[in-house]
């Protein structure tokens, strides 16, 4: 086992590019270019593992060279969009309660005065797609690694998935291509397998279905953890040895981050199948409780930092970690599953369930025999030196020998244009029906809407007992947000809730304000405020300005709906590059934009915690928010095979008062029931709270506060942001009333009647459903 | 004070609410690692009761519970043995009921070491995770149940859940009042519809469903609909049961 050199001095252009795809770096010519300049100013050639860690380093993936890079959007010059917006608006709000933003794996927000939380969402599309089960397995094992990356204990999961519809034409299946109700099937085991038995909770998470993901499916794996404030510690010194922890390392993984950077296709399952990593839930949670023992057991952690080797393996997470000392790797010291890897191998292998920690030499001997305990290995591989350099030594012998700050900071800035475009089409404007019974039922068997209970009971949502308020809520009925009690002994409560909408694509800025309102508005339907944003990102291929001009307008709604709401990003990941290409250079299928948005808030006291099931007979509903002409996106539009139109917005303004008013009311006990109207408008929310309640409505059109509709299924249908339908304590209508001021109008009311009954804007009764048929139709798509 | 075992192994993940049930019954709990006995480091004539939380120890590779079963049998059986002879308690919670039962521990008619039952795949072929009603039938046997209502509510989280015995075992535990819960709505095929059961003389007791998880009100799924609720939740009746009798019999 030796490292070889790779010719690179004296190499034309071609011949530079050729070498990127050979070794599947993923580094275009100008970065490749870069690496030949700072080997020319060595005088010599790199050795493969040292290519290898600029590709890594350098990943798409680790980097985020897009979001970074300079943008030309309309004559106007973007440096750093992740800067400029959304950590702008962070920094702007500074809210005393961030602890740690954008900075570490995961986000750290205050929970109270002796505990913080941490936050991730991730994505694991590329290797989903691929391997379906084990690609979601890995994702979850790795989203739980960046919470315990931080230090902190997992205590919850959330699981966001994108397919093309489960009833999709088998004859119409691309090439290469798994089907998606075989890869629903599978994310959903590998999910519920990780999670399961890592003994956290899924407790929250959506579905999205649109033809748009038939190549590319979209996989997010989300996590939320617990620590002591005081045990936090990320500081890696010169003299410290280098543990890791955990699994051994093997040839799974390898490539796992370039892999992600490029577009899938017809070929990808034969050139990149061992990208994809090989999980092992036990072993993982070995590796928790050894850590969690190495953090608790003195006052002070045994370690003086943590962080889990995720894309890039031990290339990336050293680096990191000796970023600002320098390093010294043994990597014949790694332990392998089996013999004959190669150096790089060892290097860049995204093997799972290792962590990687730097532990004083002192408490070495400890650390090693408290993972020995929990029958998990851990050894030193290395040790962080002063100089500032990362060596990569295999059997005594200096293998690389890279300056740490041309690697982190010495890649070219990228350079890219942007273009907005924006489809307008007009409104189909479709004639009302007489009944809209049989409408509501087809919305409510879609598969974005339809009962997710065949999944949601294989995950396990309560492990530890701490999930209060479920995702299956009332007599069954789909959860706007769960919340969490994660300390034992206290009242205070944790509320996590998500938002997106991809079929808003049209309108790139209006889609990511829409899920962000979502996702806030998810969160506030059971009582949570002082919210957190996560934004989770995946795109098409951002080298088409198309593409990128619609991801510079989403971030840009990020920032305004950040400041409006008052609520900071605490982390985000983006996953490009998610087209499917088909064989020629323009056939590709891309993604819709699908912007991902997870809301964490609080709750001081879960015993105030609302759920979406109507409860009494005789109490009034009230409507939040007002209905507006925005059909375009809309799941009514999708089931009558129509478009155009406008998609709905955001009046922020608005938005933000009426939430936290509403919150307001619930701490004063007026609000029994509580859900957000968003696909499939007030019917399907209405119809949802009847069925979860097992109660009767009656609602009146002519109440609903609107903008110029004159058409029925525009109020019945329509996806206006900032809406809730709220089912009010009877007695309490003045209280209720005042508080929300013109926010509110009062629709209709609870009833003993077990049906749905709307009556239109003519007066006449346009909606008259029994509840256990409108159940029935939101049962059955998913009845597996 | 009363002090509680509550034994860990590799894949064990419900010893933390476990542990805070008997801390709210009153006992002292620690989580010990299955190891820790093993290598002596901690012994169990410290404990008066000792608790087999849920989880998945070892992925339950091969069957559920049943590399843990084997460490148990294989190392630690003595120590078992004598703990339950002594008179003192044994709870075995969803992957411990099915481990305590794969060790031979229970029902133990036939002396120790002997697998009388099983528990396999739930019928449906997946995990589940539901609440259930579950009946009491138990006339007095079972230390952990004595004096608890008729009904409990209280949720299962298990892929293998169903209770298989032989005609002979079902007969011998429903005649000597062995038999301690029974599903009101058989969620996995268990035979007699199972749910947990003690050993002859009371004082080992295994159930699939989790009382640990519902030891307040806020953990019931209606909660938020059901103003009558008593505060504590059903489940925690079997473990301040356990709690009172150690502590008068110890």
């Amino acid at each position: 086992m030796d490292a070889r050199h790779i010719e690179l001095l004296g190499k034309s252009d071609t011949e530079l590019l050729e070498i990127s795809r050979m070794f599947m770096l993923a580094l275009n010519l100008e970065e490749m270019q870069k690496v030949q300049d700072y080997f020319k100013r060595h005088g010599r050639n790199p050795t493969d593992i040292e290519l290898e860690t600029f590709a890594q380093t350098w990943s798409e993936h680790c980097v985020h060279k897009t979001f970074r890079g300079n943008i030309e959007y309309n004559g106007q010059k973007i440096n750093n969009l992740l800067k400029s917006y959304i950590i702008k608006a962070t920094n702007d709000l500074r809210m005393p309660w961030c602890v740690h933003v954008f900075e570490d794996n995961a986000g750290i927000v205050e929970f109270n005065d002796k505990h913080n939380i941490a936050v991730k969402v991730e994505t694991h599309n590329h290797p989903s797609a691929l391997d379906p089960y084990g690609g979601a397995g890995t994702g979850s094992g790795g989203v739980f690694r960046d919470v315990m990356g931080v230090g902190a204990k997992p205590i919850m999961s959330t699981d966001i998935l994108f397919f093309a519809p489960p009833d999709y034409p088998h004859d119409k299946l691309p090439k290469g291509v798994l089907h998606p109700k075989r890869l629903m099937k599978g994310v959903v085991a590998g999910i519920r397998d990780y999670g399961n038995r890592m003994g956290i909770p899924t407790a929250n998470g959506g579905f999205g279905f649109h033809e748009g993901y038939v190549g590319n499916p979209l996989v997010y794996a989300g996590c939320l953890g617990i620590m002591p404030k005081e045990k936090y510690v990320r500081d890696a010194k010169p003299g410290d040895k280098i543990v890791l922890a955990g699994g051994r390392t093997g040839r799974d993984g390898i490539h796992g981050v370039t892999f992600a950077s490029l577009e899938l296709s017809t070929d990808s399952k034969k050139t990149s199948s061992g990208a994809v990593q090989i999980g092992n839930a036990i072993e993982e949670k070995r590796v928790l409780d050894g850590q969690l023992k190495a953090r608790d057991v003195r006052d002070v952690p045994l370690y003086s930092a943590i962080t889990d080797c995720g894309g890039g393996g031990l290339s990336s997470a050293i680096g990191e970690m000796g970023k600002k000392t320098g390093a010294r790797v043994w990597l014949d010291k790694v332990p392998l599953k089996y013999d004959g890897l190669e150096p790089w191998e060892i290097w860049i292998s995204e093997a799972q369930e290792r962590m990687l920690l730097a532990v004083p030499e002192e408490n070495v001997a400890e650390v090693l025999e408290i993972f020995r305990e929990e029958n998990t290995e851990a050894n030193v591989i290395g040790e962080f030196t002063s100089d500032k350099k990362l060596t990569l030594m295999f059997n005594d012998k200096t293998i690389g020998e890279l300056d740490m700050g041309f690697l982190h900071d010495g890649f070219p800035k990228a350079e890219k244009k942007a273009v907005l475009k924006i489809s307008e089409k007009k409104d189909p404007d479709l004639q009302d029906q007489k009944d809209f019974g049989m409408d509501v039922k087809a919305l409510l068997s879609s598969p974005t809407i339809a009962s997710k209970e065949w999944v949601i009971r294989q995950y396990d949502h309560e492990v530890q007992a701490k999930t209060v308020i479920k995702p299956i809520q009332g007599l069954g009925g789909p959860g706007d947000a769960c919340v969490l009690r994660p300390i034992y002994d206290e009242w205070k409560g944790v509320v996590v809730s998500n938002g997106y909408n991809p079929r808003f694509s049209g309108n790139p800025y209006n889609m990511a304000l829409s899920a962000i309102d979502e996702a806030m508005r998810n969160n506030v339907c059971c009582g949570g405020r002082r919210i957190a944003l996560l934004d989770n990102f995946s795109w098409g291929n951002p080298e088409k300005p198309d593409r990128l001009g619609a991801l510079v307008e989403a971030v840009k709604a990020c920032h305004d709906g950040s400041l409006a709401f008052c609520a900071p990003f605490i982390s985000g990941k983006d996953s490009l590059y998610n087209e499917y290409s088909l064989g020629g250079a323009k056939d590709t299928i891309s993604i819709p934009y699908t912007l991902v948005i997870t809301a964490v808030g609080i709750i001081p006291d879960v015993r105030k915690a609302v759920t979406m099931d109507l409860k009494m007979a005789g109490n009034p509903v009230y409507m939040v928010g007002e209905t507006k002409d925005e059909m375009d996106g809309s799941h009514y539009y999708m089931i009558k095979h129509v478009d155009g139109g406008t998609v709905p917005g955001v009046d922020l303004a608005k938005a933000k008062e009426s939430m936290d008013s509403l919150v307001e009311a619930m701490d004063a006990g007026l609000v029994r029931a509580c859900h957000d109207c968003s696909e499939g408008g007030l019917a399907v929310a209405a119809a949802e709270m009847c069925f979860a309640g097992g109660l009767g409505m009656r609602i009146d059109l002519d109440n609903v506060q609107q903008k110029c509709i004159v058409k029925n299924h525009k109020l019945l249908f329509s996806e206006s942001n900032s809406r809730f339908l709220v089912e009010v304590a009877k007695g309490k209508e003045d209280e209720f009333e005042n508080l929300m001021g013109s926010h509110v109008s009062r629709i209709g009311e609870v009833t003993q009647r077990n049906n749905l009954l709307v009556a239109g804007l003519n007066g006449r009764a346009i909606i008259d459903e029994d509840i256990d048929d409108l159940r029935k139709a939101w049962r059955k798509t998913f009845d597996w | 004070m009363v002090k509680t075992l509550v034994l860990r192994a590799d894949g064990t993940n419900c010893d933390e609410e476990t542990a805070y049930a008997f801390h709210l019954a009153g006992s002292h709990a620690d989580r010990v690692h299955i190891n820790e006995l093993i290598k002596g480091k901690k012994s169990l004539d410290d404990y008066q009761i000792l608790a087999i939380p849920g989880g998945f120890a070892h992925g339950d590779d091969v069957a559920s519970g049943k590399i843990l079963a084997n460490l148990i049998r294989f190392k630690l059986n003595k120590d078992f043995v004598k703990f339950i002879e002594s008179g003192k308690l044994v709870i075995g919670i969803c992957n411990g009921f099915q481990a305590i039962v794969k060790a031979g521990l229970l029902p133990a008619f036939g002396g120790f070491g002997n697998q009388e039952a099983t528990l396999a795949a739930n019928d449906s072929g997946y995990f589940i995770d539901k609440w259930v009603t579950l009946n009491h039938v138990n006339k007095g046997k079972c230390v952990f149940t004595k004096g608890m209502k008729s009904e409990i509510f209280v949720p299962i989280n298990h892929a293998e859940g169903k209770f298989i015995a032989s005609s002979e075992i079902l007969h011998s535990l429903e005649t000597n009042d062995q038999v301690v819960f029974t599903y009101k709505d058989n969620p996995n095929g268990s035979m007699n519809s199972i749910a947990g059961i003690c050993n002859t003389q009371g004082n080992v007791f295994g159930l699939m469903p989790h009382p640990e998880k519902f030891v307040s009100k806020y953990t019931h799924p209606f909660w938020t609909r059901d103003k009558w609720l008593p505060e504590e939740g059903d489940g925690l009746a079997i473990f301040r049961n356990a709690v009172n009798y150690a502590k008068k019999k110890f």
